[in-house]
């Protein structure tokens, strides 16, 4: 079992999916709890996982843990090879998580329940596939797989303008794939003997084998790819429209999981195989990073639609991400310990961001199935009807605007503490991104909770078992890894010191 | 008892988790009670741990320990640690003794609030934030507790919520003090930077080592930090509107504890401070100018509670002059005086409210005085303590920062001057307060001045307590000349000083005549103040309305506060929702979206042209074939 468990992991949703399959259209209870059910076995061995991940041992590119690795299209040198290491263990287990929160979540959806379920656990096995694959063949394929399931959740689940918002993110997304393949294709012709084994891409020296133009070319293309998934300003317009019209739980999933499968791109591709490369290009990175943390901001606190702010909110938040990462490979950040406090900054914030925001949009969520309203001038004065809605959703904000005690702050602060090497000015202008933060996730707490009582909303049930039930392990989260981030952090940082390891000496 | 010292922000934590989940099932009697009970609990174990330092040697009142790894990742390593030195002990007394009084004086002055539990709930935990930021023994818990005090703060002003004035103002104060964390943040960092690390002991150990340039960068960062938590100029606008949360939080919170967060900070890092000489001047600066100005505004403004805000403002402004001439313990002297007289007069305010229907206009009080005699009198002590007149607490504490301002070597007569004038108008301002509400023709409605009454014991015992505090704290910092051969002048001082700077910046002892001149003049200008308040107010009432007639130009400047907030608005939050808008519709939707829309609707056209070609016909299509074999024909002859 031991080193199948990743095999299981990733693939049981996709077995549950043909389940599904299997179950009369009728039996809605049938198909729901099914697929609650099967979300949970992976949820429950990747929590095997983490205990059994030694955070000491192997880290890419020198190998992974868990790992199998069997020929796979052999004309072609394609393998499955799939293995974790500290960038994507805790991603595996974060993906499990929000998914079995969302299903939970989504027990209340009656429109064609059982597609519902079976794309959603599809698109679980597709992120999984995206974390753990070390083949960029396979990982590619992964990517991919993601990009349907989510397709048609916007576009049958979604809002008013679904189907625009479900194109445009289906679109945007393409682009930067066919970018990522024709980079994975230019790496894979550029390596003797041909393979798409990414530890031996980060081991050959890639920016040497593809030249400085092409190297450039390959750097660009990825970061694409890449980008627009994070997604780093300006490529982050799909991500208002898609959170908007998406169901509540595919925004979870959206900005849980799928966004950080861009930052995950920059650390287990771009970073180690194109380090040189990285190191050439990281100024207009952490420029990019900069102008996405504070134009995030401002533009989330122009916003007057909940769920268009906190999406606006994670350009903000992302931003923070790729600044550690661009800090990392930074020409002037000195030392080991510097890059690596940066990508455990980055890091950290990628698997926090998860944690909130998918907090966030649940409770958006919630609230909107109360009011049928997303609007914010039209709440006011709910702390009152509805305590312990109230207290969550303050909870969550204050988490997200980085109060300490709360996961959010140790992030921002390692990745300060790791741009500061690298740039001072880009860092001290970066920290006006949390007074923005501050302001516009306050004035959210105004505008919703405080204030006089819209007395149109004076009946509001408060938040029930169900709603209960799927936020409070993301707030247990919030709280355990702000006052004891230890056991996270001792698996992020062996993972950001192999990292760093490519930018010195 | 030093190992049981984490229970002193742990009893408040506590009581923030029983009464945060279980509050609103609880009778009242139960909340509040709990609440103030563990408080209690929290300044028993601080007198504790205050005996047991006693019993140490000078050189060993200096006990660090730690409860568990915080954060360690690579060389970074941050501990949950406390340090109990006389520093921290001091500030635990000082925060949990005032702490518990505000605590039992709510439960009165809540009794009919309908967010009783909630009210204890961030009480409960404001405290132990508020405890864990003096306890810290390293700069990044520090932090954590300065954020969280923060957060309570913004939480108990817009207790109201449903107050569209409470709810604006919290967030005002939360942000406002924001912009002065980035120079924290960054100031943390830069200490991590430079030395490697973040506790103390080993930061102040380096001190030395460090490049000058450096330490001023950490220094200035850390007090821009200090500004806005301690409403200094130019981060002070948050505090009068945080008026509008309830009395007692802003005796607590806006008089006592918070807001000289950041004097306890300066005083904190002081071994850092004394690295950076320039940098002391600066503060010292701030704060003598700050108290001048607060102390201008709250001349004229009628809101009882504003006028006591501008008068914080306007003493933190002399902590800092005292820190900021290198009178570290002089400063922190003051802090003790001012939580006690400062909170008496927001007590007093607060009971006056209480008695009035909440009135807060000081125009429409007066004759008070026989209606609510505890008040009148312990009001009364605050504030002879507050106009510095011998021996009230509050003279041997401004005396002590004046006299440092003047003679000491980081100190200039100018900021002597700033500190003599401030307190005048200081002397001047809370005497107009006092006789507008007590003394003369009550101005209120008939059957308000029939309803007027005394407050329950929960609320008048606090006033007595504090008054005594208020009257007698003073005694703990007596000058050694006043007493030469007594062992315990200075007392406060001599307990003080092993925690800060060791270096001698420290004010010499000065000679008898020159202390005691300073003193004559320090409550000469006291008395002047009272004096000229008791003639513009008793014995000749109008006489201010026609000094504001014949200079309308200063009149108004001062009652619209020098129009701050509004330049703020229109400098910085105007602008900053502009920005906002543009961005949005100007570049996000217009620009962005335009492009990526527009690509959309090109390759439409595009398809829409190429499909015209698509038309079914056979014959469309042989000539396009025959076409196409005359161009290749033809390029194949060509190339031959």
């Amino acid at each position: 079992m031991h080193s199948w468990i990743l095999t299981l992991i990733t693939f049981i949703p996709l077995v549950g999916a043909v389940i599904i399959m299997f179950i009369p259209r009728d039996r809605t209870g049938g198909i729901k709890w099914t697929a609650v059910g099967v979300s949970v076995i992976p949820l429950v061995l990747a929590t095997i996982l983490w205990f059994a991940y030694d955070s000491s041992g192997v880290q890419f590119p020198k190998g992974a843990q868990f790992m199998v690795d069997v020929p796979w299209i052999t004309q072609i040198g394609v393998r499955y090879m799939i293995g974790v290491d500290g960038v994507s263990m805790p991603m595996v287990w974060l993906t499990t998580l929000l998914v079995t929160l969302s299903l939970i979540y989504s027990l209340i959806i009656e429109l064609r329940p059982k597609e519902y379920f079976f794309l959603f656990l599809v698109l679980e096995t597709g992120m999984l596939g995206t974390f753990v694959a070390l083949d960029f063949f396979l990982f590619y394929v992964f990517w991919e797989l993601t990009l349907v399931p989510m397709y048609f959740l916007i576009g049958i689940w979604g809002g008013p303008r679904r189907e625009y918002a479900a194109i445009k993110f289906f679109l945007y997304t393409l682009v930067g794939s066919v970018a990522m393949l024709l980079a994975i294709l230019a790496m894979y012709f550029n390596t003797s003997p041909h393979t798409f084994n990414m530890m031996e891409m980060a081991r050959a020296g890639m920016d040497a084998r593809l030249g400085g133009v092409g190297a450039a070319l390959v750097f660009w293309g990825l970061f694409l790819g890449f980008a627009i998934k994070v997604p780093v300003w300006p490529f982050h317009t799909w991500l208002p429209d898609a959170h908007v019209e998406a169901p509540t739980a595919g925004s979870v999933i959206l900005a849980g999981v799928l966004l950080k499968m861009g930052t995950y791109g920059f650390l287990r591709v771009l970073l180690p195989i194109l380090p040189r490369t990285s190191e050439r290009f990281w100024f207009y990175m952490a420029m990019l990073a900069l102008i996405s943390i504070i134009y995030g901001a401002l533009v989330a606190m122009a916003q007057k639609d909940l769920k268009k702010l906190i999406a606006y909110s994670s350009v903000n938040h992302m931003g923070y991400v790729i600044l550690g990462i661009a800090a990392a490979a930074s020409v002037t950040g000195a030392n080991l310990a510097d890059r690596a406090m940066a990508l455990n900054g980055a890091m950290m914030q990628m698997f926090n961001h998860g944690v909130i925001t998918g907090a966030l949009f649940l409770l958006v969520g919630v609230i909107y199935e109360r009011t049928h309203t997303r609007d914010l001038d039209s709440f006011g004065g709910l702390g009152a009807r509805i305590p312990v809605f109230a207290g969550l959703f303050s909870m969550a904000c204050f988490a997200s605007l980085g109060l300490p005690g709360l996961s959010g702050f140790i992030g921002e602060f390692f990745v300060f503490r790791g741009a500061f090497g690298a740039n001072i000015l880009i860092t001290a202008l970066a920290t006006i991104g949390i007074v923005v933060t501050a302001a516009y996730l306050l004035w959210t707490i105004q505008r919703v909770l405080l204030g006089p009582t819209n007395p149109k909303l004076e009946k509001l049930p408060d938040a029930d078992a169900r709603e209960v039930w799927s936020l409070a392990p993301l707030m247990a989260l919030m709280l355990l890894f702000g006052v004891w981030p230890a056991p996270i952090l001792k698996i992020l940082n062996t993972a950001s010191v192999e990292i760093a390891r490519f930018f010195v000496g | 008892m030093f190992t049981y010292a984490w229970l002193v922000p742990g009893l408040p934590l506590l009581g923030t988790i029983i009464n945060g989940i279980f509050g609103r099932f609880l009778p009242r009697k139960v909340v509040g009670t709990l609440a103030s009970a563990l408080v209690g609990g929290s300044f028993l174990v601080s007198v504790a741990v205050f005996i047991q330092l006693l019993g140490l040697p000078e050189e060993e009142r200096h006990v660090t320990s730690a409860l568990y790894t915080w954060i360690s990742a690579g060389n970074f390593f941050a501990e949950a640690g406390i340090l109990i030195d006389p520093l921290s002990v001091f500030m635990m007394l000082v925060v949990s003794g005032v702490g518990f009084f505000i605590h039992v004086y709510s439960t009165g002055y809540m009794g009919h609030d309908e967010g009783y539990s909630r009210y204890f709930t961030y009480l409960n935990l404001f405290a132990a934030s508020m405890l864990i930021l003096v306890m810290a023994n390293n700069f990044l818990l520090l932090f954590v507790g300065w954020e969280l005090v923060g957060i309570c703060s913004y939480l108990l002003i817009s207790f109201w919520y449903s107050r569209p004035s409470a709810v604006a103002a919290g967030k005002k104060a939360f942000i406002t003090t924001r912009v002065g964390d980035l120079g924290f943040t960054l100031g943390v960092v830069l200490i991590f930077v430079a030395f490697g690390t973040l506790a103390y002991d080993q930061v102040f150990a380096a001190a030395g080592e460090v490049a000058t340039g450096v330490i001023t960068a950490i220094t200035v960062l850390l007090f821009i930090g200090a500004i806005g938590k301690s409403a200094q100029i130019p981060l002070y606008v948050w505090l009068p509107d945080a008026m509008e949360g309830p009395t007692p939080v802003s005796a607590l919170i806006h008089a006592a504890t918070m807001v000289t967060a950041g004097v306890y900070l300066v005083a904190r890092a002081s071994p850092l401070y004394v690295h950076a000489p320039g940098v002391l001047l600066i503060v010292a600066f701030v704060g003598a100018v700050t108290a001048l100005f607060a102390a201008t505004i709250a001349l004229v403004n009628n809101d009882i509670k504003r006028v006591l805000a501008y008068s914080t403002i306007s003493q933190i402004g002399l902590m800092f002059l005292g820190v900021g001439v290198g009178a570290f313990a002089a400063g922190l002297f003051h802090l003790l005086t001012h939580a006690f007289f400062k909170a008496l007069l927001f007590l007093g305010a607060g009971s006056v409210m209480h008695a009035l229907a909440g009135e807060t206009d000081i125009r429409n009080m007066g004759g008070l005085r026989g209606k609510m005699q505890v008040t009148y009198w312990t009001f009364l002590v605050a504030g002879l303590a507050i106009a510095g007149i011998a021996p009230l607490s509050g003279f041997f504490s401004k005396d002590e920062i004046l006299a440092a301002a003047l003679t000491a070597p980081g100190g200039h007569w100018l900021l002597y001057a700033l500190g003599l004038a401030a307190s005048l108008l200081t002397a001047f301002y809370i005497f107009r307060l006092f006789f507008k509400a007590f003394h003369g023709e009550p101005r209120m409605s008939a059957e308000r001045l029939e309803r007027a009454h005394e407050s329950p014991p929960s609320m008048t015992v606090p006033l007595v307590v504090l008054a005594i505090g208020a009257a007698v704290a003073g005694f703990v910092g007596v000058p050694g000349f006043l007493a030469p051969e007594a062992g315990w002048t200075h007392a406060v001082a001599h307990f003080l000083e092993p925690g800060l700077a060791r270096e001698p910046l420290v004010e010499a002892e000065l000679p008898p005549a020159i202390g005691v001149m300073l003193m004559l003049i320090a409550l000469a200008v006291g008395i002047a103040g009272i004096a000229a308040a008791w003639h513009f107010y008793v014995r000749r009432p109008g006489t201010a309305a026609r000094l504001a007639q014949r200079a309308p130009a200063v009149y108004n400047t001062l009652l619209n506060k020098y129009w701050v907030d509004e330049a703020y608005n229109a400098l910085f939050v105007r602008p900053g929702k502009a920005l906002a808008a543009f961005f949005w519709r100007g570049i996000d939707a217009a620009v962005v979206d335009g492009f990526v829309n527009g690509v959309a609707r090109a390759v439409a056209g595009l398809s829409l042209l190429v499909r015209r070609t698509e038309t079914g016909y056979l014959r469309n299509y042989a000539l396009a074939i025959f076409a196409g074999a005359v161009v290749l024909v033809g390029y194949l002859i060509s190339t031959r």
